[in-house]
């Protein structure tokens, strides 16, 4: 192994009673590739901001380049030479790609930012590594995978000597993710390190030397990538055998929901949907597949009653609404799993009875002349603790702090309970570990079972095809035909995601 | 430095933390009364004699406490909607306005009727005065903060304006004040001779109301969550910006009967001097009570308390009186840190 | 109606409208830099009050002019330093202790003002800074007359628009003081302590409204008296946002809402009584609200102003 650029030594982070790095060890050799895989929620993300100076870590050391590095200062890690491109990224919308490179590279009591400096250098680095943006562009206007670019030029305008990506892939087309990997080689070929965090197996093989997997919070296993197979890295991922749940054949009825030609309002920097089709039937999953930032949103807070359609025809159960809202879509019968469960699915200082009453407190069930019926809605909390086995002290107990697993189980149960005909799924399984996932998953299809007609949102291509009886792509606010179960390859689904239409698009 | 949550904070830590903003308080008071050149102890002393120690101090507590409540609940009520109502100064004065328009002989009717109707009346004013700023909040995005502090000081503009205009008392000698309201318009006195009237027991009854309101109903549970987190609250249904609305009616209605109970219970009239600040002291009350309606009577009197004694000490010992504005403004920013730690745990790593 | 017209057309109008809106400009800017790193400081009010009783009492114990200012700026980054350390460390709510601050700030200058002059019913006055005509400049007919014959302080003012635009668009700390207010993640990232740039913002702006209150007891008028400032830090929230946080639109707006006060000052004048002059008084707050209003649905607004930030957080 090349001379080791960084040390891990036995990294523990702790996070109250859970324990996100359990005595981490790892070294990265210079030009070397190595990928950390593991589940959501396995502890990478903790370890890279332990690495670059975010959190301080209980016990431990980091290495680099031979001489300590003093924990919790960012600042430290990036004058040793650690980039870090972290999956949200840290970049100011409304100021310039070169502000955000430039911003803390000069000394801050310097009487002028000297932008031609900047400038020059950010060309420079552009031009020899395949990282074309503008620099005098606002942040705001740029694509997905134009502000991933600016991150990198981030580091490497810092002399980044390692670097960090933290899921870099998640938000890219595969087009944009080959431009990444190639942008990849030719950084290694300069004797950078890179870490790639990531919890896709595939890219993981294609882009890495060595593949580190953590589990729980623990290092579960390392290999080269050029003698692992992907069955092996996947057990070792997940520590089980992956049961996908059985999927009976569909018994599509007729459609319960209906979008025809719709448009919504650009909101902020969302992608609206532009003339979408599509209809939901009873008795199937429908899955969205796409990558992120193409609309999804726009749909999901049309059906949730968040968004009302602009123009075009919006029908549920045959019925179009003049006045469109949370409160008609939950009374049209249309249940919603959200995607953020802390910011919108649950108010998180509130409690558990509070919480699971919130769609339908003025119900006679919950309430009677203005006044709420709390002992109904404490049993109501205790029969849902109970049917979905939610680990929770009390229905008094504040939501907030119950583990997103369980968050998502009263979610679900809130959202199911009054047998809802039209189900919006949107990540209903992210960031759960795998035995909450298959809960979610068996849940969804008991309902479909029942009859019930599911959108399903999700960035897991994966979780789409497992599930779905049909699969409709989205790319820019636009929907591609449905196709049924097995009828599209993922290298298709691929196309229609990076916006490379098919012929069959056009009525 | 990181500040991490107490899952479930220790109820040692709950009582200790504001007991040491208290005592925090008192040890920077004592600072500026040392400077004063006066004792700290035997201020604090005159302090506690003046507020209550003996039932006349008490009565002038609880009676300089009445409206302390009143705006103390609305802006209890606003801020748990987390509506920034900072305009209860103005709220009340129109109260005011409104109780003496109606109370001067306008309305010839029994006590029994003309009181109730001035308090709905004072009450529809304060609430419409809030309900402006929340519909720019609502409609426009118009800061709210920013809308109600520049209403307070039209407001006073206001009250000015009729006191010197139609609202001026002819036999007045020039001052500006209004004709003193009619008998059947007054809130008698609780004990004859003291100053303590039943505007007290009317607060005491709007805590409790606010109270069930908060507690017991959809309203209240419609406030709370729109208060704690809007955007959730908008998904799951609850209609954020009529919640928002109904809030602003209650605090602004709350804050005028402050004004109803100053003229009716106390002054007898309107003056440019109604309030001393009441409107921004509420602040102070509702977050001592830490927003709970029934804490708010409590830190109403507490407040009222140190004016009260201080005022009384003043006149004793050669301390400037608004000793007391300086220790009740500390108190409320000691408090707010004290529950803090109370909540989060400070981690230095 | 041509007399009130004819108003706009006199230099002493113009000269009225500018040192109306000096103390407006340094608290405006004050409040704007403490805005533009992500904090909203309800202290304004109260840090003026302490501006102006700090510059006036230090004057009036013996300092020289400028040593009033230089005190008015301390006291000011004092409380602004008690701001900072609640709001950005420790993420309290800015609305409570904004509040509190200017509860505090007032009534710890009142205090201090009775404890130091105990007797006196009314207020001592002191020399205060004398126009400083401009040779040459002042000597252009209006505009000239009214940009160019004003006290030191005026002068100062403007400097602080020209030097906080500078800074906040030239300079390495302007660029960190504004990803702050945009996206503190970004700041943290790149290795700066959004803790320090914020603080350090807070209590630079909040110098600067403690400068704008110790104008109106140093240059607009010449002693102390309780509720002089008045509503004008209310005001000066407005300005920031009516000028769309930037120095220069919000100087514009100053100048802008300083005419209009000095003008309904003349009007009432010649309205000779007919209107009751709480009208024209309440007009510059109205006009305040109308202005919010007029911006609010355009205004865009830092992205994180009013966010606390912890470390660590995205």
């Amino acid at each position: 192994m090349p001379s080791p650029v960084l040390i891990l030594e036995n990294i523990t982070k702790r996070f109250g009673p859970l324990t996100a790095n359990d005595s981490i060890s790892f070294e990265l050799g210079r030009g070397e590739v190595v990928a950390l895989l593991g589940e959501n929620g396995a502890g990478k993300t903790t370890l890279m901001n332990i690495l670059f100076g975010h959190y301080v870590a209980d016990e431990g050391t980091v290495e680099a380049f031979g001489r300590p590095l003093p924990p919790g200062q960012p600042r430290a890690a990036l004058e040793a030479g650690i980039g870090m491109v972290h999956q949200h990224f840290t970049l100011a919308d409304n100021m310039t790609v070169l502000e955000n490179i430039a911003l803390g590279t000069q000394g801050l009591l310097r009487p002028k930012l000297d932008r031609k400096a900047a400038l020059a250098r950010i060309r420079e680095l552009s031009d020899s590594f395949g990282l074309s943006v503008d620099p005098a562009a606002t942040v705001a206007t740029l694509s997905v995978g134009e502000r991933q670019r600016v991150e990198i030029l981030k580091a490497l305008y810092r002399d980044a000597r390692v670097l960090i990506l933290d899921e870099p892939t998640a938000v890219l087309t595969p087009a944009e993710t080959e431009a990444l990997f190639r942008t990849l080689k030719l950084l290694v070929a300069e004797g950078l390190s890179i870490i790639f965090i990531s919890h896709k197996l595939a890219e993981v093989m294609a882009v890495s030397d060595r593949v580190l997997v953590l589990r729980q919070g623990r290092l579960a296993g390392a290999r080269a990538t050029a003698g692992a197979t992907r069955a092996e890295l996947a057990a070792l991922m997940v520590g089980q055998e992956v049961v996908s749940p059985p999927v009976p054949p569909a018994v599509a009825g007729p459609a319960l929901l209906v979008l025809e030609d719709v448009t919504t309002a650009r909101r902020g920097n969302a992608t609206p949907l532009d003339g979408v089709t599509l209809s939901l039937h009873s008795g199937e999953i429908t899955g969205l597949a796409g990558v992120s930032g193409n609309g999804q949103a726009a749909l999901a807070g049309l059906l949730s009653g968040m968004e009302a359609p602009l123009s075009g025809c919006f029908e549920v159960q045959g019925r179009a609404f003049a006045k469109w809202s949370p409160a008609t879509a939950l009374k049209a019968g249309i249940a919603r799993i959200p995607e953020d469960r802390h910011a919108v699915g649950t108010i998180g200082d509130m409690s558990v009875a509070e919480n699971v009453i919130a769609e339908r407190y003025r119900s006679p069930r919950f309430s009677r002349a203005g006044f709420l019926d709390w002992r109904a809605a404490r049993r109501f909390a205790e029969a849902l603790i109970r049917d979905y086995d939610v680990k929770c002290p009390s229905p008094d107990a504040r939501i907030r702090l119950l583990s997103g697993g369980n968050m998502q189980k009263l979610i679900l149960g809130r959202a199911l309970d009054p047998d809802p005909v039209i189900i919006l799924a949107n990540q209903p399984t992210r960031g759960l570990d795998v035995g909450a996932v298959a809960y979610v998953h068996g849940r969804l299809l008991e309902a479909r079972a029942r009859g019930a007609a599911i959108l399903l949102i999700s960035e897991d291509l994966e979780e789409i095809l497992a599930l779905s009886d049909r699969v409709v792509v989205v790319s820019k606010g636009r929907l591609s035909l449905p196709s049924a179960r097995g009828e599209r390859s993922l290298r298709d689904l691929g196309e229609l995601m990076a916006g490379h239409r098919e012929a069959a698009h056009a009525p | 430095m990181r500040l991490e949550p107490r899952p479930q904070p220790p109820l040692g830590v709950l009582l200790l933390y504001p007991l040491a903003a208290v005592a925090v308080t008192l040890a920077l008071v004592s600072l500026l009364v040392l400077a004063a050149g006066a004792s700290p102890l035997s201020v604090l002393g005159l302090v506690l004699k003046g507020a209550a120690g003996s039932q006349f101090a008490l009565m002038e507590t609880l009676t300089r406490a009445t409206p302390l409540i009143f705006t103390g609940l609305a802006v209890a009520v606003a801020f748990r909607a987390r509506l920034w109502n900072i305009g209860a100064e103005a709220q009340l004065y129109i109260g005011a306005v409104v109780t003496v328009v109606l109370g001067t002989g306008a309305l010839p009717l029994p006590s029994i009727v003309l009181i109730p109707v001035i308090m709905i009346a004072a009450m529809a004013a304060g609430a419409l005065l809030l309900l402006g700023p929340t519909l720019l909040k609502t409609r426009f995005g118009v800061d709210e903060v920013v809308t109600t502090l520049l209403l307070n000081f039209i407001a006073l503009l206001f009250v000015s304006m009729l006191l010197e205009g139609p609202l001026k008392d002819p036999t007045g000698l020039g001052w500006p004040q209004s004709s003193r309201v009619v008998a059947d318009a007054q809130l008698p006195r609780i004990v004859t001779g003291r100053r303590l009237h039943y505007g007290f027991v009317v607060a005491l009854a709007a805590a409790l109301c606010v109270w069930v309101v908060m507690k017991k109903t959809v309203l209240g549970y419609e406030m709370r969550a729109v208060g704690h987190n809007a955007e959730a609250a908008r998904f799951a249904g609850m209609p954020v910006n009529s919640v928002l609305a109904k809030t602003a009616l209650l605090s602004g209605g709350l804050a005028a009967l402050a004004g109803f109970s100053e003229v009716s219970g106390l002054k007898g009239n309107l003056t440019l001097d109604l309030s001393p600040g009441f409107g921004y002291s509420g602040i102070v009350v509702a977050m001592l009570a830490m927003l709970n309606p029934i804490g708010v009577v409590v830190s109403a009197i507490f407040v009222a308390g140190i004016f009260v004694g201080a005022d009384a000490m003043s006149r004793a010992a050669k301390v400037p009186s608004y000793i007391a504005d300086v220790m009740v403004a500390t108190a409320l920013l000691t408090m707010v840190t004290a529950l803090l730690f109370a909540r989060f745990r400070v981690r230095w790593r | 109606m041509s007399e009130a017209l004819d108003i706009l057309f006199t230099a002493s109008f113009w000269v009225a409208a500018i040192r109306i809106a000096s103390p407006l400009i340094f608290a405006t800017m004050g409040e704007l830099i403490c805005e533009r790193a992500g904090v909203l400081n309800l202290g304004i009010e109260g840090i003026m009050t302490v501006g102006a009783f700090a510059g006036w009492f230090t004057v009036y114990s013996g300092g020289d002019l400028w040593t009033g200012v230089a005190v008015a700026a301390l006291a000011g980054g004092a409380f602004g330093l008690l701001h900072a350390t609640l709001t950005v460390p420790l993420g309290l709510s800015q609305h409570v202790v904004g509040i509190g601050i200017t509860l505090l700030a007032t009534s710890l200058t009142y205090f201090t003002y009775r404890l130091a002059l105990p007797q006196v019913t009314t207020p001592p006055k002191i020399e205060p800074f004398q126009p400083l005509p401009i040779p040459g400049l002042s000597k252009i007919p209006v505009l000239g007359e009214a940009l160019f014959s004003q006290t030191p302080l005026t002068y100062l003012a403007f400097a602080t628009v020209a030097a906080v635009a500078w800074v906040l668009y030239r300079t390495p700390l302007g660029l960190a003081v504004r990803a702050a207010g945009e996206n503190p993640a970004a700041v943290e990232a790149q290795g700066i302590s959004v803790t320090g740039i914020r603080m350090g913002a807070v209590m630079a702006g909040s110098a600067l409204m403690a400068v704008g209150g110790a104008f109106l007891t140093m240059s607009a008028f010449n002693s102390f008296f309780f509720q002089m400032i008045n509503g004008r830090g209310w005001i000066c929230i407005a300005l920031v946002v009516f000028g769309s946080w930037r120095p220069g639109k919000a100087l514009l707006g100053a100048i802008l809402f300083a005419a209009f006060d000095a003008y309904q000052v003349r009007l009432q004048q010649i309205s000779g009584g007919v209107v009751p002059y709480q009208l024209f008084l309440m007009m510059p707050y109205i006009l305040s609200i109308a202005a919010l209003v007029l911006v609010a649905r355009r205004a865009t607004y830092p992205r994180a102003l009013m966010i606390p930030y912890q470390k660590g957080e995205r």
